[in-house]
């Protein structure tokens, strides 16, 4: 639950930087600060789905 | 009452997909395939009972574990499966979803052939 507020806040607050960035005709680092909140995100999601997945493998005893 | 969280977590999670999509469509869906991952883990748990409820009375039944095992096996394969082409069917690549679930399924295809050779052969041995 706190995951999902966490990626949600990360969001906007990169669309709202991005928005300060791109009014100061600095596109490309806009562009590598959502590269980089992507790649957060990604980490951040990445445990969770790991956990999911080991889960699933433990309760059906997948390979 | 885990049924009243699953519910509010989906429409916060909805609500909160609807907010990012227009400025940010790949938060958008990692949001989506957090709560998605959430919901799963929030009901995982529950499974362990029933599968135990299930070997236990093939155990009774005196049937043979490595089916029930490959069968188990068959069902969180497909569980899997479904997840991940829905999320990436979401994303908006129907493309990637239909490889994922082909590949399930020829997966579960191996997986089924011994049981197919078990029932192949106990019908030969019925035919005199």
């Amino acid at each position: 639950m706190d995951l999902l507020f966490k990626i949600a806040g990360i969001g906007i607050f990169i669309s709202v930087l991005n928005i300060v960035l791109k009014q100061a005709e600095k596109q490309e680092q806009a562009q590598m600060l959502t590269l980089v909140g992507v790649v957060l995100v990604l980490l951040m999601v990445l445990q969770l789905i790991s956990e999911l997945f080991t889960s699933i493998k433990t309760i059906f005893n997948l390979f | 009452m885990d049924i009243i969280q699953i519910v509010g977590l989906g429409l916060v999670a909805t609500l909160l997909v609807l907010v990012l999509r227009e400025q940010r469509p790949e938060m958008a869906m990692m949001v989506s395939l957090v709560a998605g991952a959430i919901i799963l883990l929030l009901v995982v748990d529950r499974l362990v009972a029933a599968v135990q409820v299930i070997t236990e009375m093939a155990v009774g039944a005196g049937i043979n574990l490595t089916y029930l095992q490959t069968l188990l096996r068959i069902v969180g394969l497909a569980y899997l499966a479904e997840f991940g082409a829905q999320v990436c069917r979401d994303a908006g690549e129907g493309n990637i979803a239909a490889r994922i679930e082909f590949a399930a399924k020829v997966i579960i295809l191996v997986l089924a052939v011994p049981i197919i050779v078990a029932v192949m052969e106990s019908i030969l041995s019925l035919i005199p």
